[in-house]
């Protein structure tokens, strides 16, 4: 088609609550028809930089634009016609049923989707008539991208869409995400989450303190570890990880609390190697686990923290 | 992007936002059971609990003590208790004392040497009468003989009793408290679950968010007052001698009032405590200060002008001019201009004020 075009940049973005700097300078550009994640633990800054896109809170500092539109510039109204929201902690009213809900969505847009098409997408035909207070957790958000689904957007932000979900809610969010891909929407979405970041993400910024710490696409990210599989080794007695980085076939040894992670291109051929060098040195294994790479790995390689909280 | 959905689907394409803003409000009011015994039931208890501690019993009779010993004492006992409108006991004096300090008779009737002795408590309106009463009464048994000739015929009608005076006094809180408070608790519970926040990233008016509340309330008027009124006709023969009409005006510009009011108390509150301490600061002063169970003229002079200025009392007077005096619409404009420039002023304040994360 044309080339393409942004959709959705800041520039130079700050914002600060208090004393907290929530964003302290960041610069993103998002191209239409992409799928881009924010992927960061809590305390990022990826729930104030969607809530700057989507208009909700005003930067101290930076540009931002959505849809080549500013802001705050008297278009406001006419904007969000064109885009869909999700946040996550929003409750729906509990004695309202699904189809009243998304009617209600409906109305505030000029040309929404039929109702019962936008409850399809999301699977909720049989609880149409259901109140929302008796829904389970996973039907409650397939509701509220039903409602950010109803004004036909250009643009949807999703807010840790499938956080709290089981497995199967989980794909069936996805499914929706990438059948809104497929018509030619663009995605923001933040996440905790690396398996969804890798399967939905065209491109990821991962986000610590208020910066972007990384950008690029899920696989490049994951290669930039120089391998693509973690063999991840408690040795006892405890070894440093310059010991071992001369193996052949890793690319690099981390020590996280006692335990070293190799970043290693093929296990099968790296693991026998490593065995008969520590026994050579004498060094018992205590916990042996090997994984493949993931966006957790990336984030834990430049911070040396673990992207979930425990 | 345009999909082609079910041709039924088309016809409910795009519903009026402010209508279904109010039809959602509307929805949310009649499941909840709770609210409907709030603005329903409740007002009804009220009005029946106090209606009949507050009847209006047959002429009470007054109730007499006379102590004192000997035949002449004994004698003008009995001319007293001949009388119909008299209830007469012989007490010794340390017990006609106490009841008369208790308040169990109205005057005492000394007998002594040096003549009668009316005591009774001046501040007290039954006192006073009962001396009069006694005393006429005396008087024409010794042969007193008034020069005027007199008939007396008791009128009670309806329209002056107490429970007249009260429902619509209890119609003005009703519509007062229902209003405010179903107001208040639905913004602000839609506040903390996060609600106003996903809507403030929607093209919504804020505007017709807020009108929605008002004219959910208006809607909600007729059944309510039907109620009160109705309860009140039904049980105590309380007439409404203005036309419906004007009850009607009257009640929706009250019910605007309580609307803009509630939605500028709860523009700005984060929680159910805080908005309910405002609500409770906003709306005492009006229960007692504003006439709904005794007339607002009590109060000294000095404190009318901000009296009558205030929303609950501008409506009870209309209300009563309109149920009790049958008064026309057009009688009552200065309460209803109070009461439209609350509820205008409240509702722009509220529309700056508001806030939505």
């Amino acid at each position: 088609m044309s080339c393409p075009t942004v959709a959705l940049s800041c520039r130079g973005l700050v914002k600060r609550f208090g004393s907290v700097t929530a964003v302290a300078g960041l610069d993103l550009e998002v191209m239409t028809g992409e799928c881009f994640g924010l992927l960061g633990p809590n305390g990022a800054g990826k729930t104030t930089t969607v809530e700057t896109l989507e208009g909700l809170t005003r930067p101290d500092r930076g540009e931002v634009e959505v849809l080549g539109t500013r802001w705050g510039a008297g278009a406001d109204h006419r904007l969000r016609q064109r885009l869909g929201v999700q946040l996550q902690e929003t409750q729906l009213a509990d004695k309202l049923t699904v189809r009243e809900t998304v009617r209600l969505f409906a109305s505030f847009y000029p040309r929404p989707r039929p109702l019962e098409v936008v409850i399809g997408l999301v699977g909720l035909e049989e609880k149409r008539r259901a109140r929302v207070g008796k829904l389970s957790g996973g039907q409650r958000q397939r509701l509220a991208l039903a409602c950010a689904l109803v004004s036909d957007p250009e643009v949807l932000f999703l807010d840790e869409p499938t956080t709290g979900l089981d497995p199967q809610a989980r794909l069936k969010v996805w499914g929706v995400v990438e059948s809104f891909r497929a018509r030619g929407g663009t995605v923001l979405m933040t996440t905790h989450s690396m398996e969804e970041a890798a399967r939905l993400c065209d491109r990821v910024a991962i986000m610590d303190h208020g910066r972007v710490i990384a950008l690029d696409t899920p696989a490049r990210l994951v290669a930039s570890l120089g391998g693509s599989q973690i063999i991840e080794l408690r040795p006892e007695p405890a070894l440093e990880a310059a010991e071992l980085s001369g193996v052949p076939g890793v690319a690099r040894v981390e020590a996280r609390d006692g335990t070293l992670a190799l970043s290693v291109r093929d296990i099968g051929s790296v693991l026998p190697v490593l065995l008969s060098e520590l026994d050579r040195r004498s060094v018992r294994i205590a916990e042996l686990r090997t994984h493949q790479a993931t966006l957790e790995d990336v984030f834990v390689h430049m911070t040396g923290r673990a992207l979930r909280d425990e | 992007m345009m999909e082609g959905g079910g041709m039924s689907d088309r016809a409910d394409r795009r519903p009026h936002p402010l209508l279904e803003l109010t039809r959602v409000r509307v929805l949310e009011f009649v499941r909840e059971p709770e609210a409907l015994f709030w603005v329903f039931v409740f007002p009804v208890l009220l009005a029946l609990a106090l209606g009949v501690a507050f009847r209006n019993r047959p002429a009470e009779r007054v109730r007499v003590a006379v102590t004192g010993e000997g035949v002449a004492v004994a004698r003008m006992a009995g001319e007293l208790g001949g009388e119909p409108s008299l209830e007469v006991q012989r007490l010794d004096p340390p017990a006609a004392a106490e009841a008369l300090r208790k308040g169990r008779v109205d005057v005492l009737v000394e007998a002594s040497g040096s003549g009668l002795t009316y005591r009774f408590d001046p501040t007290r309106p039954e006192g006073t009468a009962a001396r009069l009463a006694v005393d006429d009464a005396l008087q024409r048994a010794r042969g007193r003989v008034d020069p005027v000739e007199t008939h007396v015929l008791p009128a009670t009608g309806a329209g002056g009793r107490y429970i007249d005076f009260l429902i619509p006094g209890l119609v003005g809180l009703n519509l007062m408290g229902s209003g405010m408070w179903g107001i208040g608790f639905s913004v602000v519970v839609a506040r903390t679950r996060k609600l106003l926040k996903r809507f403030a990233v929607t093209p919504m008016r804020r505007s017709q968010y807020l009108a929605s509340y008002a004219l959910s309330r208006l809607l909600f008027l007729t059944p309510e007052i039907a109620a009160i009124v109705g309860f009140g006709w039904l049980v105590f023969g309380v007439e409404v001698r203005g036309s419906l009409a004007a009850l009607t005006t009257v009640s929706l510009a009250g019910a605007f009032a309580f609307a803009g009011l509630g939605l500028l108390v709860a523009a700005r509150p984060t929680t159910i405590e805080a908005v309910s301490g405002w609500m409770n600061l906003v709306m005492l002063p009006m229960w007692v200060l504003s006439g709904s169970f005794f007339s607002s003229d009590r109060f000294p002079d000095a404190f009318q002008p901000v009296i009558k200025l205030l929303p609950l009392t501008a409506l009870n007077d209309a209300l009563r001019a309109v149920m009790n005096d049958g008064a026309p619409l057009h009688a009552t404009w200065s309460e209803l201009l109070v009461l439209a420039v609350w509820g205008a002023a409240s509702f722009v304040l509220a529309l700056k004020l508001f806030r939505w994360k």
